[in-house]
């Protein structure tokens, strides 16, 4: 596939637009299960197609997983067992919302970090620009007390 | 004939963007006037040549010629003419000429409107042009060339990817190349001041401008992608999150922070250095992007390995241009001390807030992006970075640009007193907060996104009709025919943020949805709405079979539209498409899509209420209309105006 990105994008569409999605024979008969079944779906990835989510996608594959959502609903897990249960089988590539375990740290840490030095940076810049004039900057504080010690000595 | 023709000028105006290249560029250094003014000459000549060439290959394409390779594998003869001409850009090697054709283009812009730059700058301007110019035509001619014959020319060609054929797509890719491509030429200006080791508030100016033109345009090609994902997937989806949308945003978002701090540096002379990295790094995400979509790296960790040499070519072209122009930043940073001052309540101060939180925005969208291939390579891990990771990592900083904005939108330059803006500001904050309520209270409950996305939604509008009415200051109503255009650019686009973020979370919170088996004639009740399916039929389209649904939307007994969703196949491509039919209307949009018929009877039908679905385009347009207003503005048309008389005469061929 070494095509422009549009057409990339539009196989990978293809491949799940037009038969629709969720089938109304998937569908549980309770609201609040269905609700749930829905929600999970929607952060599992569909191992054969590019970057959708099961919800989305039409692909088999994805179909099944749908249905294997909602056996385990039905037996009675919980949610988080649901994805565990997935999980285990498919590996942590079918997770949408990497978890922040190991090295993931470095992603889920990224935008916070970066605001935090931006932040910085942006400050002392700010700080520095307040000062009137375009001398030389005078002493700092530190400076100024070391100054001080020396002179005393 | 012309098909060697256009081939044979491509390469001329490789030959031609090396001579601008160089030429200007010593011209410049030696001051030598012929050398530099050689610089406008090529810049056009290699327009006019990649026009020819691009002209060619759409002759190839409207006519159908089936000798050449691109033709037969991306047309078909019986295509509508629109979608033959549009997919002259609907794959690699066209869009690619495509992308040439507005390098050259933003380059003979330059030599004929740059008249009033100082000629050495307009010459190194126009010789980094001239040096991107020269990387993408090598990379066209030796990795991706589109005038490639075949042996045996075929009876027919392959069509078009269906998906590829709608009026929206067909203009989405220009767009949003003249997005990309048109940051180039805020780093040619930024490299050429590096060079110069000059940068001043004419030079914030000159800069701003084209900074200006690149995001409306990549605003307009976002949109129009989103809007055709909206429309013609099925569900309504509108963004994904997907590396290949994520390559447009991110180059969006650097605009948006660089023509802010060039604003700085044209009013103020301060940030200077800030301005100039911005504009190196804006582009580099253009040609991120262009590695992402092309190259297949991050879709498919695998796809590298199955054509490495394009991907190569442009990760080379990537590290040249970032290499070069990021060493040459280290080595005139020096050069590039502000002389502004401020205290640390001014618009300078917000504008660099407004930096900073779109800057680390566009980080976090490339971390997400770029994730799963860092994870594989250097810790073994196979993981996925999808859409709920970038609505909880990337929503936030949205919320703190949206809350931030009105505030930083008043507040004077140089010194300001943040009471005295907050004050003007409390009705804005009432009405927003009064806005979230109501929505708290009507809504069903459990979601906090309705209610906090509509109070930014409407702080922000609030706050742009504040800064308007506050602009006129006790000069009455009358006066706002006479604000500057800025002012009103300025107040038009930061309201159409407001009204995009309304869409998406109205979207996001409140839409409905039906999914089920439904026999002709049975009714659907949906959010107040009775959707009926009369009848489906068959029908032939131009170079499709199509299902077409016969849907009628009514409420409380009166219809109000007769809705035709349709399935529709494409033999030749043996791919089907959906075309949902929408019912539009300013505060919701009714989306109703058939699927299969089913084994025991009856049609499966998926039907959507989408609460102010149309508000995040038009929210989109209305930014792009704020830019475009902004770009209007009498101070650039004083600038070009000036630069007439002195026009130098375009050089025959």
């Amino acid at each position: 596939m070494m095509r422009c990105g549009l057409i990339l994008l539009a196989v990978w569409m293809a491949l799940s637009g037009p038969v629709l999605a969720v089938q109304p024979d998937e569908i549980l008969s309770d609201p609040a299960l269905e609700t749930r079944a829905r929600d999970i779906s929607r952060g599992l990835r569909c191992l054969v197609c590019r970057n959708e989510n099961i919800d989305d996608s039409n692909a088999d594959l994805a179909r099944d997983l749908r249905i294997l959502v909602r056996e385990r609903l039905v037996a009675g897990d919980s949610d988080a067992e649901v994805v565990d249960f997935i999980v285990a089988r498919y590996g942590e590539y079918v997770l949408l919302m990497p978890t922040a375990g190991g090295a993931n740290w470095v992603l889920w840490g990224a935008g916070p970090g970066m605001l935090l030095i931006g932040l910085g940076i942006g400050v002392l810049f700010i700080r520095r620009r307040g000062r009137p004039g375009d001398e030389p900057a005078g002493l700092t504080e530190e400076e100024d007390a070391r100054l001080q010690e020396i002179l005393r000595d | 004939m012309f098909t060697e023709l256009g081939h044979f000028t491509l390469i001329l105006a490789f030959v031609v963007a090396i001579f601008q290249t160089f030429v200007p560029l010593i011209g410049a250094q030696r001051r030598w006037p012929g050398w530099m003014a050689a610089g406008e000459t090529a810049a056009i000549t290699q327009f006019l040549l990649v026009g020819f060439s691009f002209a060619a290959l759409m002759h190839a394409f409207v006519t159908s010629d089936f000798s050449l390779r691109l033709v037969v594998e991306n047309s078909h003869s019986a295509k509508p003419l629109l979608y033959k001409i549009s997919g002259v850009w609907g794959n690699h090697e066209g869009s690619m000429l495509l992308w040439i054709l507005i390098v050259a283009l933003f380059g003979a812009a330059a030599a004929l409107f740059g008249t009033n730059l100082p000629p050495t700058l307009r010459a190194r301007v126009l010789a980094v042009q001239g040096a991107i110019g020269v990387a993408f035509l090598a990379f066209s001619l030796f990795t991706s060339n589109p005038f490639l014959r075949l042996a045996v020319p075929p009876f027919d060609g392959n069509d078009l990817n269906p998906l590829l054929q709608d009026p929206g797509l067909a203009f989405h890719p220009p767009f949003l190349y003249l997005g990309y491509v048109g940051l180039s030429m805020s780093f040619s200006f930024a490299v050429a001041a590096l060079i110069e080791g000059r940068v001043d508030a004419a030079w914030g100016r000159w800069v701003r401008p084209w900074t200006l033109a690149a995001w409306i345009f990549l605003t307009i090609g976002i949109a129009l992608g989103s809007w055709w994902a909206y429309y013609e997937l099925g569900w309504g989806g509108f963004w994904f999150w997907d590396p290949v949308e994520n390559a447009s945003f991110m180059p969006w978002l650097i605009a948006g922070a660089l023509l802010h701090s060039a604003i700085v540096v044209e009013k103020r002379e301060s940030l200077k250095a800030w301005t100039v990295l911005l504009a190196i790094i804006a582009f580099g995400f253009s040609l991120i992007g262009a590695f992402i979509t092309r190259s297949g790296v991050l879709t498919s960790v695998h796809a590298f390995a199955t054509d490495p040499e394009r991907g190569v070519f442009l990760l080379g072209i990537l590290a040249l241009f970032m290499g070069g122009a990021l060493t040459l930043f280290a080595a005139r940073a020096e050069a590039m001390t502000s002389k502004g001052v401020f205290s640390t309540v001014s618009r300078e101060s917000g504008l660099v807030l407004n930096n900073l939180l779109l800057g680390v925005a566009a980080f976090v969208v490339f971390t997400g992006t770029i994730w799963p291939l860092v994870a594989e390579m250097f810790f073994d891990r196979k993981l996925s970075v999808g859409e709920p990771f970038f609505n909880v990592a990337f929503t936030p900083f949205m919320v703190a640009i949206g809350a931030a904005l009105p505030v930083g939108a008043m507040l004077p330059w140089k010194r300001a007193r943040l009471g005295r803006v907050l004050r003007k500001l409390v009705p804005a904050a009432v009405l927003a907060v009064a806005v979230a309520a109501l929505v708290w209270a009507m809504q069903s409950g459990r979601s906090a996104l309705g209610p906090v996305g509509m109070l930014l939604a409407t702080w922000l509008v609030a706050g742009a009709v504040t800064d308007l009415l506050n602009r006129t200051g006790t000069g009455g109503l009358w006066r706002l025919r006479r604000l500057p255009r800025a002012d009103w650019g300025r107040a038009v686009a930061h309201g159409g943020l407001g009204v995009c973020i309304a869409g998406v979370s109205a979207m996001l919170a409140w839409q409905q949805e039906d999914i089920r088996v439904v026999q002709l004639g049975d009714t659907v009740d949906l959010a107040g709405y009775q959707i009926t399916l009369n009848s489906v039929s068959r029908i032939e389209g131009p170079n499709y079979i199509s299902t077409m649904g016969d849907v009628t939307l009514a409420r409380g007994g009166g219809d109000i539209a007769t809705l035709h969703p349709e399935k529709r196949f494409y033999p030749v491509a043996g791919m089907p498409t959906t075309e949902a039919a929408i019912n539009n209307g300013i505060l919701r949009d009714i989306y109703v899509v058939v699927g299969d018929e089913q084994a025991g009877g009856g049609w499966a039908m998926r039907s959507y209420y989408k609460p102010l679905a149309s508000w995040i385009w038009g929210g989109a347009l209305l930014m792009a209309l704020g830019g475009a207003l902004s770009l209007s503005d009498r101070r650039y048309r004083v600038a070009a105006g000036a630069a007439k008389p002195t026009r130098a005469e375009v050089p025959a061929q």
